[in-house]
């Protein structure tokens, strides 16, 4: 009988310490960020489609054009062309394309780059209404940032 | 000749009175229905609806156009008659409880002598609709959410019968307009009867199946419990009829407890009084929700127990002492 009825208040007073901390956070702020009119910075860490490095010294790309990534690359998605040019050491590259329906984001091409040339960007906006949205031009991409 | 204009008052209070128990039924789905998903959204510290309209105030009326849109699935092998037959016995009933709640001194459709009973009663067909729509739907979650829900709702209409009897006893009637009429001044039963509001309180949130009693539609087991295999405009009769139920029973704790219309005089009093009738109701609402959004899921078990070990017997000794005061008195 002692048990019926001091479960019954501890039970009672666990009821209203609940109602009051779900009250508290009724009147807290919200904390969520409202996705398309408020962004968060995203980590560096985060391992988006892959994009040539901009080179501090040169102002442009360290890519030499020697295919590695080309042949790593398991789902064969990307294409890698240069050509010779007067004056140039080495061939100078014209295309660098990525078929981004294919990628699996493995990061070999990363890996397995001799020059350091590429790295994982940080688009997370991928949404498109045809495939086509998704063969991105990686040289392009460099040129139109900063 | 005498009977015909006799008939026509009452004809014209029936018109009335239907047209206001659609604006009643649809009104407080839309306004329930935007102020549960916004205030579930603040208890979880985000916003809630927020794209349609300022603040997302239009969103329960898209939402509500999308399900008119949308196609009525029957499973194959359901019982057909009965499938569709569920969600309108559950949405026609949510009407006929508004006949006699007593908005305001002058808004009431009709005064019943057993205005109490008669809502018990009627409220009481939302069980058999689910069970129908639980049987129906030849779905195992349906059924076993339909058993859930009847063996719910018969155990917990004993102590909520039994503490609005506290009640009854002390205004010695049966009618709304009686029960409020014997509280004016501030006299609110609640402050007489405790208890009897708690017990009530308890019982109202089990009544109309909602956490931390929704073990009829709990998700995490029972996908959605009785309206699994309901779409479109007959799962939004369900819904309907569950907020109007919400909205009826809550209407009974304002006339029972709460005093009903009484509170500050405005202007025009007999009218007005709606607003402060409104206020409890949604005050109310809300602490529906609050409670929703604070305890978890009890077992089945645990609801059975603190139904036939606890409320049963209080509600009796409350009901006892409640007769041995008004006798002595």
């Amino acid at each position: 009988m002692k048990a019926y009825f001091s479960e019954l208040f501890t039970g009672g007073w666990s009821l209203i310490v609940g109602l009051k901390v779900t009250l508290k956070a009724l009147f807290s702020p919200t904390v969520t960020t409202h996705y398309p009119r408020q962004k968060i910075e995203v980590t560096p860490n985060y391992r988006g489609h892959i994009d040539l490095v901009k080179d501090g010294e040169t102002g442009s790309h360290k890519c030499i054009t020697c295919g590695s990534c080309m042949r790593e690359c398991p789902s064969d998605c990307i294409v890698v062309d240069g050509e010779k040019r007067e004056g140039v050491k080495g061939k100078v590259l014209t295309k660098f394309t990525l078929d981004f329906t294919k990628c699996s984001l493995c990061g070999a091409c990363v890996e397995v780059c001799p020059t350091d040339a590429l790295d994982y960007s940080n688009e997370y906006e991928l949404a498109g209404f045809k495939r086509e949205d998704f063969h991105y031009d990686i040289l392009k991409r460099l040129e139109e940032r900063e | 000749m005498e009977t015909v204009t006799n008939l026509v008052p009452v004809l014209v209070r029936l018109v009335a009175f239907l047209i206001g128990a659609i604006v009643v039924v649809f009104g407080n789905a839309l306004v329930m229905g935007y102020m549960e998903r916004k205030l579930a959204g603040h208890f979880q510290r985000r916003p809630g609806p927020m794209e349609v309209g300022f603040h997302g105030i239009l969103q329960l009326l898209v939402d509500g156009f999308k399900l008119m849109g949308k196609q009525l699935v029957v499973p194959a092998q359901a019982d057909k008659r009965l499938f569709i037959l569920a969600p309108m016995l559950s949405f026609v009933p949510v009407f006929l409880p508004l006949l006699v709640i007593p908005f305001s001194d002058k808004i009431q459709a009709f005064d019943l002598d057993i205005g109490l009973l008669f809502i018990l009663a009627v409220a009481s067909i939302n069980v058999l609709a689910i069970l129908v729509g639980g049987w129906g739907s030849n779905n195992k979650y349906s059924l076993f959410g339909a058993f859930r829900s009847v063996a719910q709702n018969v155990a917990y209409e004993i102590p909520m019968l039994i503490a609005l009897l506290a009640i009854v006893f002390m205004t010695n009637s049966f009618s709304l307009k009686e029960v409020v009429a014997a509280q004016s001044g501030g006299a609110w039963f609640i402050f007489f009867q405790p208890l009897a509001f708690l017990i009530y309180l308890i019982c109202m949130v089990a009544e109309t199946n909602r956490a931390p009693f929704d073990l009829p539609e709990a998700e995490s087991e029972l996908t959605a419990g009785f309206h699994t295999e309901y779409s479109g405009m007959s799962f939004s009769l369900f819904m309907m009829a569950e907020y109007t139920n919400m909205f009826i029973v809550c209407c009974i704790a304002t006339v029972f407890f709460l005093g009903g219309t009484s509170g500050i005089p405005l202007p025009y009093f007999e009218y007005t009084g709606i607003i402060w009738f409104l206020a409890k109701v949604y005050f109310l609402m809300f602490f529906l929700v609050w409670i929703r959004w604070t305890y978890p899921r009890t077992r089945f078990d645990q609801l059975m127990n603190f139904c036939w070990k606890y409320l049963i017997p209080f509600s009796l000794v409350n009901l006892l002492l409640t007769v041995v005061i008004v006798k002595l008195i």
